[in-house]
Protein backbone atom coordinates (compact mmCIF):
# COMPACT_ATOMS: atom_id res chain seq x y z
CA UNK A 1 0.00 0.00 0.00
CA UNK A 2 2.65 2.36 0.72
CA UNK A 3 4.51 1.84 -2.37
CA UNK A 4 1.26 3.79 -4.15
CA UNK A 5 1.31 6.83 -1.71
CA UNK A 6 3.61 8.65 -4.60
CA UNK A 7 1.20 8.06 -7.68
CA UNK A 8 -1.24 10.23 -7.12
CA UNK A 9 0.07 13.60 -7.97
CA UNK A 10 -1.08 16.85 -8.27
CA UNK A 11 0.43 19.16 -11.69
CA UNK A 12 0.09 18.31 -14.99
CA UNK A 13 3.39 17.40 -15.38
CA UNK A 14 3.90 15.21 -12.39
CA UNK A 15 0.66 13.46 -13.56
CA UNK A 16 2.34 12.64 -17.15
CA UNK A 17 5.25 11.32 -15.31
CA UNK A 18 3.03 9.17 -13.20
CA UNK A 19 0.89 7.81 -15.93
CA UNK A 20 4.48 5.57 -17.28
CA UNK A 21 4.74 4.00 -13.89
CA UNK A 22 1.25 3.01 -12.98
CA UNK A 23 1.14 1.67 -9.53
CA UNK A 24 0.51 -2.45 -9.40
CA UNK A 25 -2.92 -1.44 -7.19
CA UNK A 26 -4.21 0.80 -9.72
CA UNK A 27 -3.41 -2.11 -12.72
CA UNK A 28 -5.17 -4.59 -10.04
CA UNK A 29 -8.36 -2.35 -10.07
CA UNK A 30 -8.82 -2.23 -13.50
CA UNK A 31 -7.60 -6.13 -14.50
CA UNK A 32 -9.58 -7.50 -11.82
CA UNK A 33 -12.94 -6.53 -13.16
CA UNK A 34 -11.85 -6.65 -16.67
CA UNK A 35 -10.64 -10.49 -16.01
CA UNK A 36 -13.95 -11.40 -14.15
CA UNK A 37 -16.30 -9.99 -17.23
CA UNK A 38 -13.52 -11.74 -19.54
CA UNK A 39 -14.32 -15.05 -18.22
CA UNK A 40 -18.09 -14.44 -18.24
CA UNK A 41 -18.99 -12.67 -21.44
CA UNK A 42 -16.02 -11.84 -23.53
CA UNK A 43 -14.82 -15.61 -23.58
CA UNK A 44 -18.19 -16.89 -23.89
CA UNK A 45 -18.90 -14.53 -26.49
CA UNK A 46 -16.48 -15.92 -29.03
CA UNK A 47 -17.26 -19.44 -28.18
CA UNK A 48 -20.51 -18.76 -29.00
CA UNK A 49 -19.89 -17.97 -32.58
CA UNK A 50 -17.80 -21.16 -32.61
CA UNK A 51 -20.24 -23.33 -31.57
CA UNK A 52 -22.44 -22.43 -34.12
CA UNK A 53 -20.32 -23.59 -36.53
CA UNK A 54 -21.01 -27.21 -34.93
CA UNK A 55 -23.26 -29.83 -34.26
CA UNK A 56 -23.45 -30.86 -30.20
CA UNK A 57 -25.42 -32.52 -28.10
CA UNK A 58 -23.92 -31.35 -25.41
CA UNK A 59 -22.74 -34.45 -24.34
CA UNK A 60 -20.38 -35.81 -27.00
CA UNK A 61 -17.65 -33.41 -27.90
CA UNK A 62 -18.59 -30.88 -30.73
CA UNK A 63 -17.85 -31.71 -34.34
CA UNK A 64 -17.45 -29.63 -36.78
CA UNK A 65 -20.40 -28.35 -39.49
CA UNK A 66 -19.23 -25.27 -41.21
CA UNK A 67 -22.24 -23.52 -42.15
CA UNK A 68 -24.58 -26.57 -41.89
CA UNK A 69 -26.69 -24.63 -39.09
CA UNK A 70 -27.38 -21.46 -40.67
CA UNK A 71 -28.35 -23.48 -44.16
CA UNK A 72 -30.63 -25.35 -41.97
CA UNK A 73 -31.99 -21.94 -40.04
CA UNK A 74 -32.51 -20.30 -43.69
CA UNK A 75 -35.29 -23.51 -44.70
CA UNK A 76 -36.31 -23.62 -40.77
CA UNK A 77 -40.38 -22.99 -40.92
CA UNK A 78 -40.35 -22.44 -37.26
CA UNK A 79 -37.09 -20.21 -36.85
CA UNK A 80 -38.92 -18.29 -39.57
CA UNK A 81 -42.40 -17.91 -37.67
CA UNK A 82 -39.95 -16.76 -34.64
CA UNK A 83 -38.28 -14.39 -36.66
CA UNK A 84 -41.43 -12.57 -37.71
CA UNK A 85 -43.00 -12.92 -34.40
CA UNK A 86 -39.49 -11.29 -32.96
CA UNK A 87 -40.12 -8.22 -35.75
CA UNK A 88 -43.58 -8.14 -35.25
CA UNK A 89 -42.55 -7.76 -31.16
CA UNK A 90 -40.19 -5.39 -32.04
CA UNK A 91 -42.72 -3.14 -33.95
CA UNK A 92 -45.36 -3.16 -31.21
CA UNK A 93 -43.84 -3.63 -28.03
CA UNK A 94 -40.68 -1.09 -29.08
CA UNK A 95 -43.10 1.27 -31.02
CA UNK A 96 -45.80 1.91 -28.42
CA UNK A 97 -44.01 1.49 -25.70
CA UNK A 98 -42.36 4.61 -26.87
CA UNK A 99 -45.34 6.30 -27.83
CA UNK A 100 -47.07 5.70 -24.65
CA UNK A 101 -44.15 6.29 -22.28
CA UNK A 102 -43.45 10.28 -24.42
CA UNK A 103 -46.89 10.62 -24.32
CA UNK A 104 -47.26 9.89 -20.49
CA UNK A 105 -43.86 12.04 -19.94
CA UNK A 106 -45.28 15.00 -21.63
CA UNK A 107 -48.68 14.29 -19.77
CA UNK A 108 -47.39 14.50 -16.26
CA UNK A 109 -44.08 16.38 -16.20
CA UNK A 110 -45.43 19.68 -15.10
CA UNK A 111 -45.57 19.30 -11.92
CA UNK A 112 -49.20 19.91 -10.32
CA UNK A 113 -51.78 17.95 -8.24
CA UNK A 114 -51.39 14.19 -7.50
CA UNK A 115 -49.25 14.03 -10.48
CA UNK A 116 -46.38 12.09 -8.31
CA UNK A 117 -49.35 9.75 -7.36
CA UNK A 118 -49.98 9.44 -11.22
CA UNK A 119 -46.41 8.96 -12.36
CA UNK A 120 -46.31 6.30 -8.94
CA UNK A 121 -48.97 4.26 -10.35
CA UNK A 122 -47.42 4.18 -14.14
CA UNK A 123 -44.42 3.03 -13.11
CA UNK A 124 -45.16 0.48 -10.25
CA UNK A 125 -45.09 -2.53 -12.46
CA UNK A 126 -41.42 -2.11 -13.23
CA UNK A 127 -40.87 -2.84 -9.69
CA UNK A 128 -42.03 -6.74 -10.37
CA UNK A 129 -40.41 -9.24 -12.06
CA UNK A 130 -42.07 -10.29 -15.74
CA UNK A 131 -42.92 -13.68 -13.98
CA UNK A 132 -44.60 -12.09 -11.34
CA UNK A 133 -46.04 -9.89 -14.20
CA UNK A 134 -47.15 -12.80 -16.21
CA UNK A 135 -48.62 -14.09 -13.00
CA UNK A 136 -50.64 -10.99 -12.48
CA UNK A 137 -52.02 -11.33 -16.16
CA UNK A 138 -52.98 -15.18 -16.14
CA UNK A 139 -55.56 -14.26 -13.87
CA UNK A 140 -56.52 -11.38 -16.65
CA UNK A 141 -56.73 -14.23 -19.22
CA UNK A 142 -58.47 -17.22 -17.22
CA UNK A 143 -61.46 -18.23 -18.47
CA UNK A 144 -63.87 -16.97 -16.24
CA UNK A 145 -61.29 -14.51 -15.89
CA UNK A 146 -61.20 -10.59 -15.65
CA UNK A 147 -60.90 -10.18 -19.69
CA UNK A 148 -63.97 -12.10 -20.41
CA UNK A 149 -66.08 -10.93 -17.06
CA UNK A 150 -65.51 -7.70 -18.51
CA UNK A 151 -66.68 -8.68 -22.16
CA UNK A 152 -69.61 -10.01 -20.98
CA UNK A 153 -70.61 -7.37 -18.91
CA UNK A 154 -70.55 -5.01 -22.00
CA UNK A 155 -72.41 -7.95 -23.73
CA UNK A 156 -69.35 -8.73 -26.05
CA UNK A 157 -69.79 -12.54 -25.13
CA UNK A 158 -68.88 -13.50 -28.50
CA UNK A 159 -65.42 -12.26 -28.71
CA UNK A 160 -64.43 -14.35 -25.55
CA UNK A 161 -61.71 -16.90 -26.44
CA UNK A 162 -59.20 -18.98 -24.79
CA UNK A 163 -56.57 -15.45 -24.45
CA UNK A 164 -53.30 -17.65 -24.35
CA UNK A 165 -54.01 -20.97 -25.86
CA UNK A 166 -55.63 -19.52 -29.43
CA UNK A 167 -52.54 -19.20 -31.75
CA UNK A 168 -54.17 -16.18 -33.37
CA UNK A 169 -54.38 -14.36 -29.85
CA UNK A 170 -51.41 -15.72 -28.06
CA UNK A 171 -48.81 -13.56 -29.15
CA UNK A 172 -50.76 -10.73 -28.74
CA UNK A 173 -51.76 -11.53 -25.59
CA UNK A 174 -48.17 -11.93 -24.37
CA UNK A 175 -47.20 -8.45 -25.72
CA UNK A 176 -49.90 -6.29 -23.23
CA UNK A 177 -48.60 -7.48 -19.97
CA UNK A 178 -45.03 -6.24 -21.48
CA UNK A 179 -46.03 -2.87 -22.36
CA UNK A 180 -47.67 -2.56 -19.12
CA UNK A 181 -44.22 -3.03 -17.13
CA UNK A 182 -42.10 -1.18 -19.89
CA UNK A 183 -44.39 1.89 -20.50
CA UNK A 184 -43.59 3.65 -16.68
CA UNK A 185 -39.82 2.54 -17.57
CA UNK A 186 -39.96 4.11 -20.72
CA UNK A 187 -41.52 7.33 -19.09
CA UNK A 188 -39.11 7.76 -16.56
CA UNK A 189 -36.38 7.62 -19.06
CA UNK A 190 -38.14 10.76 -21.29
CA UNK A 191 -38.94 12.28 -17.75
CA UNK A 192 -35.41 13.03 -17.40
CA UNK A 193 -34.95 14.06 -20.47
CA UNK A 194 -37.50 16.78 -20.40
CA UNK A 195 -36.38 17.56 -16.59
CA UNK A 196 -33.21 18.63 -18.44
CA UNK A 197 -34.55 20.63 -21.51
CA UNK A 198 -33.47 24.59 -20.59
CA UNK A 199 -37.10 26.18 -19.86
CA UNK A 200 -35.65 29.52 -21.42
CA UNK A 201 -36.02 27.24 -25.09
CA UNK A 202 -39.69 27.17 -24.31
CA UNK A 203 -39.90 30.48 -24.00
CA UNK A 204 -38.60 31.96 -26.16
CA UNK A 205 -40.23 29.97 -28.94
CA UNK A 206 -43.30 30.94 -27.30
CA UNK A 207 -42.82 34.61 -27.74
CA UNK A 208 -41.89 33.63 -31.50
CA UNK A 209 -45.76 32.62 -31.66
CA UNK A 210 -45.40 29.06 -31.79
CA UNK A 211 -48.24 27.17 -30.51
CA UNK A 212 -48.05 23.68 -28.50
CA UNK A 213 -47.47 21.66 -31.33
CA UNK A 214 -44.55 23.47 -32.62
CA UNK A 215 -42.78 23.80 -29.70
CA UNK A 216 -43.16 20.25 -29.16
CA UNK A 217 -42.12 19.55 -32.93
CA UNK A 218 -39.11 22.16 -33.11
CA UNK A 219 -38.00 22.17 -29.28
CA UNK A 220 -38.80 19.54 -27.15
CA UNK A 221 -37.85 16.78 -29.65
CA UNK A 222 -35.12 17.53 -31.43
CA UNK A 223 -33.38 18.65 -27.68
CA UNK A 224 -34.63 14.90 -26.70
CA UNK A 225 -31.64 13.32 -29.19
CA UNK A 226 -29.75 12.05 -26.76
CA UNK A 227 -32.56 10.10 -24.73
CA UNK A 228 -34.45 8.84 -27.97
CA UNK A 229 -30.68 7.26 -28.77
CA UNK A 230 -30.54 5.36 -25.36
CA UNK A 231 -34.61 4.96 -24.95
CA UNK A 232 -34.37 3.47 -28.65
CA UNK A 233 -31.28 1.21 -27.70
CA UNK A 234 -32.88 0.16 -24.39
CA UNK A 235 -36.07 -1.03 -26.19
CA UNK A 236 -34.30 -2.67 -29.24
CA UNK A 237 -31.88 -4.71 -27.21
CA UNK A 238 -34.91 -5.60 -24.23
CA UNK A 239 -37.16 -6.73 -27.77
CA UNK A 240 -34.42 -8.76 -28.24
CA UNK A 241 -33.71 -10.31 -25.31
CA UNK A 242 -37.64 -10.62 -24.41
CA UNK A 243 -37.61 -13.95 -22.57
CA UNK A 244 -39.23 -14.20 -19.14
CA UNK A 245 -42.73 -12.74 -20.32
CA UNK A 246 -43.50 -15.63 -23.10
CA UNK A 247 -42.02 -18.49 -21.09
CA UNK A 248 -43.87 -17.44 -18.18
CA UNK A 249 -47.02 -17.17 -20.10
CA UNK A 250 -46.95 -19.48 -22.95
CA UNK A 251 -43.41 -21.05 -23.58
CA UNK A 252 -43.35 -20.05 -27.01
CA UNK A 253 -46.78 -22.24 -27.91
CA UNK A 254 -49.72 -22.44 -29.17
CA UNK A 255 -47.59 -24.28 -31.81
CA UNK A 256 -45.28 -21.80 -31.88
CA UNK A 257 -47.64 -19.08 -32.55
CA UNK A 258 -46.12 -16.72 -29.79
CA UNK A 259 -42.28 -18.21 -30.28
CA UNK A 260 -39.46 -15.40 -30.02
CA UNK A 261 -36.01 -16.20 -31.39
CA UNK A 262 -35.29 -15.73 -27.96
CA UNK A 263 -37.69 -18.71 -26.79
CA UNK A 264 -36.74 -20.79 -29.82
CA UNK A 265 -33.11 -20.43 -29.15
CA UNK A 266 -33.81 -21.39 -25.18
CA UNK A 267 -36.03 -24.77 -26.19
CA UNK A 268 -33.69 -25.63 -28.76
CA UNK A 269 -30.65 -25.65 -26.32
CA UNK A 270 -31.97 -27.27 -23.31
CA UNK A 271 -34.49 -28.94 -24.05
CA UNK A 272 -34.10 -30.56 -27.84
CA UNK A 273 -30.03 -30.20 -26.62
CA UNK A 274 -29.00 -28.96 -30.15
CA UNK A 275 -26.17 -26.63 -28.92
CA UNK A 276 -24.45 -25.85 -32.10
CA UNK A 277 -28.24 -25.12 -33.82
CA UNK A 278 -29.07 -22.83 -31.00
CA UNK A 279 -25.72 -21.39 -30.73
CA UNK A 280 -26.83 -20.15 -34.91
CA UNK A 281 -29.92 -18.65 -33.72
CA UNK A 282 -27.56 -17.57 -31.16
CA UNK A 283 -25.80 -15.56 -33.56
CA UNK A 284 -29.02 -14.30 -35.66
CA UNK A 285 -29.77 -12.61 -32.18
CA UNK A 286 -26.41 -10.46 -31.70
CA UNK A 287 -26.29 -9.76 -35.37
CA UNK A 288 -30.22 -8.39 -35.33
CA UNK A 289 -28.97 -6.15 -32.33
CA UNK A 290 -25.52 -5.16 -33.38
CA UNK A 291 -27.24 -4.28 -37.23
CA UNK A 292 -29.83 -1.99 -35.22
CA UNK A 293 -27.97 -0.08 -33.01
CA UNK A 294 -25.02 0.57 -35.46
CA UNK A 295 -27.42 1.78 -37.82
CA UNK A 296 -28.95 3.95 -35.66
CA UNK A 297 -25.74 5.45 -34.27
CA UNK A 298 -24.17 5.99 -37.53
CA UNK A 299 -27.26 7.55 -38.55
CA UNK A 300 -26.95 10.07 -35.41
CA UNK A 301 -23.67 10.43 -35.78
CA UNK A 302 -23.66 11.60 -39.17
CA UNK A 303 -26.64 14.11 -37.87
CA UNK A 304 -24.55 15.46 -35.22
CA UNK A 305 -21.94 15.91 -38.04
CA UNK A 306 -23.77 17.92 -40.70
CA UNK B 1 -62.74 26.22 -19.56
CA UNK B 2 -59.66 25.62 -17.78
CA UNK B 3 -61.03 23.79 -14.90
CA UNK B 4 -62.56 21.43 -17.84
CA UNK B 5 -59.25 20.59 -18.70
CA UNK B 6 -58.13 19.60 -15.09
CA UNK B 7 -60.92 17.65 -14.68
CA UNK B 8 -60.62 15.93 -17.74
CA UNK B 9 -57.03 15.38 -16.79
CA UNK B 10 -57.63 13.58 -13.53
CA UNK B 11 -60.28 11.74 -14.30
CA UNK B 12 -58.21 10.24 -16.93
CA UNK B 13 -55.51 9.38 -15.27
CA UNK B 14 -57.51 8.31 -12.45
CA UNK B 15 -59.17 5.87 -14.88
CA UNK B 16 -55.00 5.03 -16.46
CA UNK B 17 -53.67 4.74 -12.66
CA UNK B 18 -56.31 2.21 -11.95
CA UNK B 19 -55.86 0.12 -14.84
CA UNK B 20 -51.85 0.06 -13.92
CA UNK B 21 -53.02 -0.56 -10.36
CA UNK B 22 -55.77 -2.83 -10.57
CA UNK B 23 -54.57 -5.99 -11.92
CA UNK B 24 -51.96 -5.92 -8.62
CA UNK B 25 -55.05 -5.10 -6.57
CA UNK B 26 -56.50 -7.95 -7.96
CA UNK B 27 -53.91 -10.57 -6.88
CA UNK B 28 -53.19 -9.27 -4.14
CA UNK B 29 -57.57 -9.94 -2.74
CA UNK B 30 -57.44 -13.06 -5.12
CA UNK B 31 -54.93 -14.56 -2.91
CA UNK B 32 -56.97 -13.90 0.39
CA UNK B 33 -59.80 -16.22 -1.46
CA UNK B 34 -60.49 -19.60 -0.05
CA UNK B 35 -60.45 -22.11 -3.14
CA UNK B 36 -64.07 -23.15 -2.69
CA UNK B 37 -65.19 -19.60 -3.18
CA UNK B 38 -62.45 -19.24 -6.43
CA UNK B 39 -63.82 -22.61 -7.33
CA UNK B 40 -67.64 -22.03 -7.46
CA UNK B 41 -67.07 -18.18 -8.65
CA UNK B 42 -64.23 -17.77 -10.50
CA UNK B 43 -61.19 -15.57 -10.55
CA UNK B 44 -63.31 -12.71 -11.97
CA UNK B 45 -65.67 -12.00 -9.26
CA UNK B 46 -65.74 -10.72 -6.32
CA UNK B 47 -64.60 -11.98 -3.03
CA UNK B 48 -66.70 -13.90 -1.13
CA UNK B 49 -64.08 -15.26 1.80
CA UNK B 50 -61.14 -14.95 3.67
CA UNK B 51 -58.26 -16.92 4.65
CA UNK B 52 -54.60 -16.32 4.67
CA UNK B 53 -53.99 -19.76 4.78
CA UNK B 54 -52.98 -19.56 1.43
CA UNK B 55 -49.54 -17.91 2.68
CA UNK B 56 -48.70 -21.16 4.45
CA UNK B 57 -49.32 -23.23 1.69
CA UNK B 58 -47.12 -20.88 -0.81
CA UNK B 59 -44.15 -20.46 2.32
CA UNK B 60 -43.89 -24.34 2.86
CA UNK B 61 -45.71 -26.96 0.99
CA UNK B 62 -44.90 -24.44 -2.32
CA UNK B 63 -41.12 -24.01 -0.91
CA UNK B 64 -41.13 -20.01 -1.33
CA UNK B 65 -39.28 -20.05 1.75
CA UNK B 66 -36.13 -21.88 0.73
CA UNK B 67 -36.52 -19.93 -2.59
CA UNK B 68 -36.42 -16.85 -1.20
CA UNK B 69 -33.83 -17.40 0.94
CA UNK B 70 -32.06 -19.06 -2.15
CA UNK B 71 -32.43 -15.36 -4.23
CA UNK B 72 -31.26 -13.33 -1.14
CA UNK B 73 -28.15 -15.81 -0.93
CA UNK B 74 -27.21 -14.54 -4.40
CA UNK B 75 -28.60 -11.30 -4.54
CA UNK B 76 -27.00 -9.82 -1.86
CA UNK B 77 -23.51 -10.47 -2.80
CA UNK B 78 -24.09 -10.46 -6.66
CA UNK B 79 -25.13 -6.75 -5.65
CA UNK B 80 -22.00 -5.73 -3.37
CA UNK B 81 -19.03 -7.86 -4.89
CA UNK B 82 -20.60 -6.39 -8.73
CA UNK B 83 -20.88 -2.66 -7.28
CA UNK B 84 -17.16 -3.11 -5.54
CA UNK B 85 -15.75 -4.40 -8.83
CA UNK B 86 -17.52 -1.54 -10.74
CA UNK B 87 -16.29 1.07 -8.19
CA UNK B 88 -12.95 0.16 -8.32
CA UNK B 89 -12.69 -0.01 -12.14
CA UNK B 90 -14.41 3.09 -12.59
CA UNK B 91 -12.02 4.85 -9.98
CA UNK B 92 -9.04 4.08 -11.80
CA UNK B 93 -10.47 4.86 -15.16
CA UNK B 94 -12.04 8.14 -14.29
CA UNK B 95 -9.42 9.51 -12.03
CA UNK B 96 -5.73 8.19 -13.70
CA UNK B 97 -4.45 8.03 -17.41
CA UNK B 98 -4.32 4.56 -17.73
CA UNK B 99 -3.24 3.81 -21.07
CA UNK B 100 -6.58 2.51 -23.05
CA UNK B 101 -8.93 4.04 -20.90
CA UNK B 102 -11.91 4.57 -23.29
CA UNK B 103 -11.01 1.44 -25.13
CA UNK B 104 -11.36 -0.72 -22.36
CA UNK B 105 -14.99 1.32 -20.94
CA UNK B 106 -16.38 0.94 -24.26
CA UNK B 107 -15.68 -2.92 -24.24
CA UNK B 108 -16.90 -3.02 -21.08
CA UNK B 109 -20.14 -1.70 -21.80
CA UNK B 110 -20.50 -3.81 -25.26
CA UNK B 111 -20.11 -6.97 -23.38
CA UNK B 112 -23.38 -5.51 -20.99
CA UNK B 113 -25.56 -4.80 -23.88
CA UNK B 114 -24.58 -8.49 -25.66
CA UNK B 115 -27.62 -10.65 -26.05
CA UNK B 116 -27.30 -12.95 -23.40
CA UNK B 117 -28.63 -15.66 -25.34
CA UNK B 118 -25.09 -15.63 -27.20
CA UNK B 119 -23.82 -16.29 -23.94
CA UNK B 120 -26.11 -19.01 -22.15
CA UNK B 121 -24.46 -22.46 -23.72
CA UNK B 122 -21.38 -21.26 -23.18
CA UNK B 123 -21.75 -20.20 -19.48
CA UNK B 124 -23.28 -23.75 -18.86
CA UNK B 125 -20.55 -25.50 -20.33
CA UNK B 126 -18.23 -23.33 -18.58
CA UNK B 127 -20.06 -24.09 -15.03
CA UNK B 128 -20.32 -27.74 -15.58
CA UNK B 129 -16.85 -27.33 -16.74
CA UNK B 130 -15.16 -25.86 -13.56
CA UNK B 131 -17.66 -27.75 -11.21
CA UNK B 132 -20.22 -25.09 -10.51
CA UNK B 133 -23.22 -25.93 -12.09
CA UNK B 134 -26.28 -25.88 -10.01
CA UNK B 135 -24.59 -24.36 -7.39
CA UNK B 136 -25.69 -20.81 -6.32
CA UNK B 137 -21.78 -19.88 -6.72
CA UNK B 138 -22.13 -20.13 -10.63
CA UNK B 139 -24.86 -17.53 -10.59
CA UNK B 140 -23.09 -15.04 -8.24
CA UNK B 141 -20.34 -15.29 -10.93
CA UNK B 142 -22.45 -15.00 -14.02
CA UNK B 143 -24.29 -11.86 -12.50
CA UNK B 144 -21.24 -9.86 -11.01
CA UNK B 145 -19.64 -10.94 -14.86
CA UNK B 146 -22.73 -9.61 -16.42
CA UNK B 147 -23.59 -6.19 -15.00
CA UNK B 148 -20.20 -4.73 -14.35
CA UNK B 149 -20.07 -3.71 -17.46
CA UNK B 150 -23.40 -1.52 -17.37
CA UNK B 151 -22.20 -0.07 -13.57
CA UNK B 152 -18.58 0.68 -14.34
CA UNK B 153 -20.31 2.71 -17.09
CA UNK B 154 -21.92 4.81 -14.91
CA UNK B 155 -19.86 4.89 -11.71
CA UNK B 156 -16.77 6.25 -14.52
CA UNK B 157 -19.70 9.20 -15.29
CA UNK B 158 -20.20 9.95 -11.95
CA UNK B 159 -16.74 10.04 -10.49
CA UNK B 160 -15.01 12.01 -13.48
CA UNK B 161 -17.71 14.27 -12.87
CA UNK B 162 -16.12 15.24 -8.78
CA UNK B 163 -13.60 17.82 -8.15
CA UNK B 164 -10.01 17.06 -8.36
CA UNK B 165 -9.35 19.63 -5.56
CA UNK B 166 -10.90 16.22 -2.58
CA UNK B 167 -8.14 14.35 -4.03
CA UNK B 168 -5.58 16.36 -4.60
CA UNK B 169 -6.04 17.07 -0.77
CA UNK B 170 -5.92 13.40 0.23
CA UNK B 171 -2.48 13.18 -1.26
CA UNK B 172 -0.90 16.22 0.53
CA UNK B 173 -2.26 15.14 3.30
CA UNK B 174 -0.35 11.48 2.70
CA UNK B 175 -3.12 9.23 1.88
CA UNK B 176 -2.52 6.30 -0.45
CA UNK B 177 -4.58 4.92 -3.57
CA UNK B 178 -6.20 2.78 -1.52
CA UNK B 179 -7.52 5.21 0.98
CA UNK B 180 -8.25 7.65 -1.62
CA UNK B 181 -10.68 5.45 -2.73
CA UNK B 182 -11.92 3.65 0.28
CA UNK B 183 -12.16 6.95 2.27
CA UNK B 184 -12.63 9.78 -0.53
CA UNK B 185 -13.76 8.72 -3.30
CA UNK B 186 -16.44 5.84 -2.08
CA UNK B 187 -18.18 7.99 -0.26
CA UNK B 188 -18.49 10.87 -2.63
CA UNK B 189 -19.67 8.28 -5.10
CA UNK B 190 -22.82 7.29 -2.23
CA UNK B 191 -25.41 8.70 -4.46
CA UNK B 192 -24.66 6.49 -7.47
CA UNK B 193 -23.80 3.93 -5.52
CA UNK B 194 -27.17 3.68 -3.99
CA UNK B 195 -29.40 4.41 -7.08
CA UNK B 196 -27.55 1.30 -8.66
CA UNK B 197 -27.58 -0.66 -5.86
CA UNK B 198 -31.59 -0.51 -5.83
CA UNK B 199 -31.83 -1.09 -9.33
CA UNK B 200 -29.22 -4.23 -9.72
CA UNK B 201 -31.00 -5.62 -6.50
CA UNK B 202 -34.20 -5.87 -8.68
CA UNK B 203 -32.41 -6.64 -11.62
CA UNK B 204 -30.92 -9.73 -9.87
CA UNK B 205 -33.46 -10.54 -7.52
CA UNK B 206 -36.12 -10.89 -10.74
CA UNK B 207 -33.92 -12.54 -13.10
CA UNK B 208 -35.23 -16.24 -14.90
CA UNK B 209 -32.84 -16.92 -17.68
CA UNK B 210 -29.98 -16.83 -15.96
CA UNK B 211 -31.12 -19.19 -13.06
CA UNK B 212 -33.05 -21.46 -15.56
CA UNK B 213 -29.48 -21.72 -17.47
CA UNK B 214 -26.98 -22.59 -14.45
CA UNK B 215 -29.05 -24.20 -12.26
CA UNK B 216 -31.52 -27.06 -12.58
CA UNK B 217 -32.14 -28.67 -9.00
CA UNK B 218 -35.87 -27.38 -7.55
CA UNK B 219 -33.46 -26.37 -3.91
CA UNK B 220 -31.48 -24.09 -5.44
CA UNK B 221 -33.94 -22.49 -7.59
CA UNK B 222 -34.60 -18.63 -6.78
CA UNK B 223 -37.79 -17.54 -6.44
CA UNK B 224 -38.71 -16.31 -9.72
CA UNK B 225 -38.30 -20.23 -11.37
CA UNK B 226 -39.53 -20.64 -7.98
CA UNK B 227 -42.71 -19.27 -8.78
CA UNK B 228 -42.96 -20.77 -11.96
CA UNK B 229 -42.80 -24.20 -10.99
CA UNK B 230 -45.19 -23.09 -8.17
CA UNK B 231 -48.17 -22.89 -10.87
CA UNK B 232 -47.32 -26.04 -12.09
CA UNK B 233 -47.37 -27.72 -8.33
CA UNK B 234 -50.72 -26.12 -7.76
CA UNK B 235 -52.45 -25.86 -11.18
CA UNK B 236 -55.77 -24.41 -10.61
CA UNK B 237 -55.25 -23.26 -7.07
CA UNK B 238 -55.20 -19.86 -7.60
CA UNK B 239 -55.35 -18.10 -4.24
CA UNK B 240 -51.93 -20.33 -3.33
CA UNK B 241 -50.15 -19.03 -6.83
CA UNK B 242 -51.69 -15.71 -6.00
CA UNK B 243 -49.81 -15.61 -2.52
CA UNK B 244 -46.71 -16.90 -4.29
CA UNK B 245 -46.38 -14.16 -6.57
CA UNK B 246 -47.46 -11.48 -3.31
CA UNK B 247 -44.51 -13.52 -2.08
CA UNK B 248 -42.59 -13.23 -4.89
CA UNK B 249 -43.03 -9.40 -5.17
CA UNK B 250 -42.41 -8.52 -1.45
CA UNK B 251 -38.83 -7.87 -0.99
CA UNK B 252 -38.16 -5.87 -4.61
CA UNK B 253 -41.30 -3.54 -3.78
CA UNK B 254 -39.67 -3.01 -0.11
CA UNK B 255 -36.66 -2.10 -1.60
CA UNK B 256 -38.52 0.27 -4.25
CA UNK B 257 -39.84 1.89 -1.17
CA UNK B 258 -37.07 2.64 0.86
CA UNK B 259 -34.86 3.68 -1.79
CA UNK B 260 -37.90 5.36 -3.75
CA UNK B 261 -35.84 8.27 -4.87
CA UNK B 262 -32.56 6.80 -5.51
CA UNK B 263 -34.35 4.09 -7.83
CA UNK B 264 -35.93 6.40 -10.07
CA UNK B 265 -32.99 8.40 -10.32
CA UNK B 266 -31.20 5.38 -11.10
CA UNK B 267 -33.34 4.29 -14.03
CA UNK B 268 -33.05 7.64 -15.64
CA UNK B 269 -29.10 7.10 -15.06
CA UNK B 270 -27.10 7.28 -18.38
CA UNK B 271 -30.17 8.28 -20.06
CA UNK B 272 -29.48 12.35 -19.91
CA UNK B 273 -25.86 12.29 -20.35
Amino acid sequence: MTATISTTSVTPTRRRRRSARLSPLLVAFVLVPFAVESVWVFWPAIQGFWFSLTRWDGMTPPTFVGTDNYVELAGDATFRGALVNTVIWLVLFGGLSVLGGFGMALVLQKERRFVGFYRAALFTPVVFSLVVTALVWRVFYQPDGIADTLLRAVGLESLIRPWLADPQTALYAVILPALWRQIGYVMVLFLAGLKAIDPALHEAARMDGANAWQRLRHVTIPQLKGVNAVVLSVIVIDSLRSFDIVWSLTKGGPYHSSELLSTYMYSTAFQSLRLGYASAIAVVIFVLALAVILGYLVRAFREEAS
Amino acid sequence: MNKLRTGAFHTGMILLSLLWLGPVLWVVVMSTRSFDDIAAHGVGSLPRSFTLDTYRQAWTDGGELRALINSMLVTVPSVALSLGLAAMAAFALSRFRIPGRRTILLLMLAGNLLPPQILLIPVAKFSELTGLYDTLWALIAVQVGFGLGFYTFVLHGFMRDLPGEIQEAATIDGAGTAQIFTKVMLPLTRPALAALGALSFTWIFNDLLWAITVLRTDDNMPVTPALLALQGQFVSSWNVIAAGTVIAAVPTVAVFLRFQRHFVSGLALGAVK
